[in-house]
């Protein structure tokens, strides 16, 4: 397989696309969870039952387009490989709750990957939608149009008082999750963020890392998202979001300016030594790789770096993951091995740049 | 520390596990933490199971001997599913748990979501056509009295027209049986 066909591969073709904000915010996702009215869900129903959801999704949305999306492909979990599993969850195109009924769970996804339908993940749908950088309010209303077009098909289990009614409490009434994946290595070499994430947390609000639990995220990358989701519209939610996100856009940049202007020579220095790990190394791990990528990031923000582009390091953030490495060797691999291609594979892309 | 299943991934979830008597330490990376089970595939990456646990002041997740009730507890009628199971595993088993379990819900609600117990958000506009309507009712009937307050009858009579026709296609809704 050539590189250039991997790396298409690796990236959703939405995420060539810039979006507001995309020094910081990666991407806005909603996801909506909803359940058919008069089938079990998922966790304890039998095969039949859960035949009845896939077959209908199947039947009546596969191959169907809807406005701007191309048609929807359908995918049955049983058809992929174990790395092409492994690839979609590291694509955060499905989760890894759908994998656990691998012989009844399926997927729609658009043509440009924006758009990903769960069947039979925890509830009977997951719908998730993304857009590229900081727009949540956009992706709320095309994920509420997508919504109503599948609700002209299914009769979705609701009530009155409870909403939208869901496997797990948590999340009853909208079934939304509002999320956005931020890039904050300002915050974090200023130590800033250990203080803003409890505060974060008191709104209601939910921080984690990309890669983990905890402050220490993987590359300096934060998703945020709401927690509650009853007794609050779904705008209101995306909205108490949207101004704690831009709050953390704010700080993020006056960090970023404090550190250029206080201590701007170790700040490129911090840069360019990853940008050279990345260019030389033989042996790199996801740890190292993911601190690197982020450093480098920051060096293209702020113009610092200026010969490659932002949007390869999102790439490469992707397909520096197990799931990927194994797909480009075709096979399964060690770990050590995989450092070993990790590192080939990052410095042959950054290459490519020159 | 590595984790000790991947050996890829730092450990980030720790626990002393009680074997034969014997204590052993785990550590693991949230990945396989959830894999091996340690953890539910909740987004939010921690266990709801216990989350809910703390919130009945039950046992933990981990203790799964049940008390054996006396009393035969209500199941919903279409999963089968008791309240008791329900805390156990944290989720319903279908939309008519939900109806089942009615009068126990509330406090369950007002803890996960912050006090809150009731959905104000986005409706279904074929299963709701009645909510839409009640709502937009709703809507006009403070608009109407807003009309009456400044004098406007003539605006105000134009929506209580509209009112008097929501009404009647709400009847219609009910009719047909489309409400709950």
């Amino acid at each position: 397989m050539s590189l250039n066909h991997f790396i298409d591969e690796a990236l959703s073709p939405w995420m060539r696309e810039e979006g507001p904000d995309s020094d910081i915010v990666m991407s806005s996702r909603i996801r909506l969870a909803r359940n058919f009215s008069d089938v079990v869900f998922p966790i304890i129903a039998d095969e039949r039952e859960l035949r009845r959801v896939t077959d209908f999704i199947g039947n009546e949305f596969a191959d169907k387009s809807f406005k701007e999306y191309e048609n929807f492909e359908y995918v049955q979990m049983a058809n992929l490989s174990t790395i092409e599993k492994r690839m979609l969850i590291e694509k955060h195109l499905i989760s890894p709750v759908l994998l656990k009924r691998t012989g009844t769970s399926a997927m729609l996804i658009s043509e440009n990957e924006q758009v990903s339908i769960m069947v039979n993940e925890e509830d009977h749908i997951r719908l998730q939608l993304y857009l590229p950088g900081f727009q949540l309010e956009e992706t709320l209303n095309r994920a509420f149009e997508l919504d109503d077009w599948l609700e002209q098909k299914i009769d979705y289990a609701y009530d009155e008082k409870w909403g939208y009614l869901s496997s797990c409490p948590t999340n009853a009434g909208t079934g939304m999750r509002a999320s956005v994946m931020m890039h904050l290595p300002g915050l974090v070499i200023t130590r800033q963020v250990n203080r803003l994430i409890p505060a974060i947390n008191q709104l209601g609000l939910v921080v984690r890392g990309l890669y983990g639990e905890g402050s220490e995220a993987r590359g300096n990358i934060f998703q945020i998202s709401n927690q509650i989701t009853m007794g609050k519209s779904e705008a209101d939610i995306v909205s108490d979001l949207e101004s704690i996100v831009r709050q953390l856009i704010d700080h993020e940049r006056k960090a970023r300016k404090h550190l250029q202007e206080q201590s701007g020579m170790r700040l490129e220095d911090r840069i360019f030594r990853s940008y050279g790990v990345l260019q030389h190394s033989r042996i790199l791990d996801s740890k190292e790789a993911a601190k690197c990528l982020s450093n480098v990031r920051l060096g293209i923000d702020l113009g610092i770096i200026k010969e490659i582009s932002g949007q390869i390091l999102n790439e490469l953030m992707i397909l520096t993951q197990p799931g990927f490495l194994q797909h480009y060797a075709d096979g399964v691999l060690a770990a050590e091995d995989r450092d070993v291609l990790r590192a080939t594979l990052v410095r042959e892309r950054l290459l490519m740049e020159n | 520390m590595e984790c000790q299943d991947c050996h890829e991934r730092d450990a980030t979830l720790h626990f002393a596990q009680s074997v034969n008597g014997q204590k052993k330490e785990v550590h693991l990376c949230e990945q396989c933490a959830k894999e091996r089970g340690y953890l539910s595939g909740q987004e939010d990456g921690y266990s709801l199971q216990d989350l809910l646990f703390g919130l009945f002041n039950m046992e933990p997740a981990s203790q799964k001997t049940e008390p054996v009730s006396q009393k035969e507890p209500t199941r919903c009628p279409k999963c089968g599913m008791s309240f008791t199971e329900f805390k156990r595993i944290g989720k319903f088993g279908c939309a008519e748990c939900y109806y089942t379990f009615s009068d126990k819900l509330d406090p369950v609600f007002r803890r996960v979501h912050s006090g809150n117990i009731r959905h104000q958000g986005k409706i279904p506009k074929r299963k709701g056509g009645s909510l839409h309507i009640k709502k937009q009712i709703l809507g006009l009937r403070s608009e109407l009295q807003h009309l009456i307050e400044q004098e406007n009858f003539e605006e105000a009579a134009e929506v209580r027209d509209e009112i008097r026709a929501l009404e009647r296609k709400q009847t219609e809704h009910r009719e047909a049986g489309d409400e709950r």
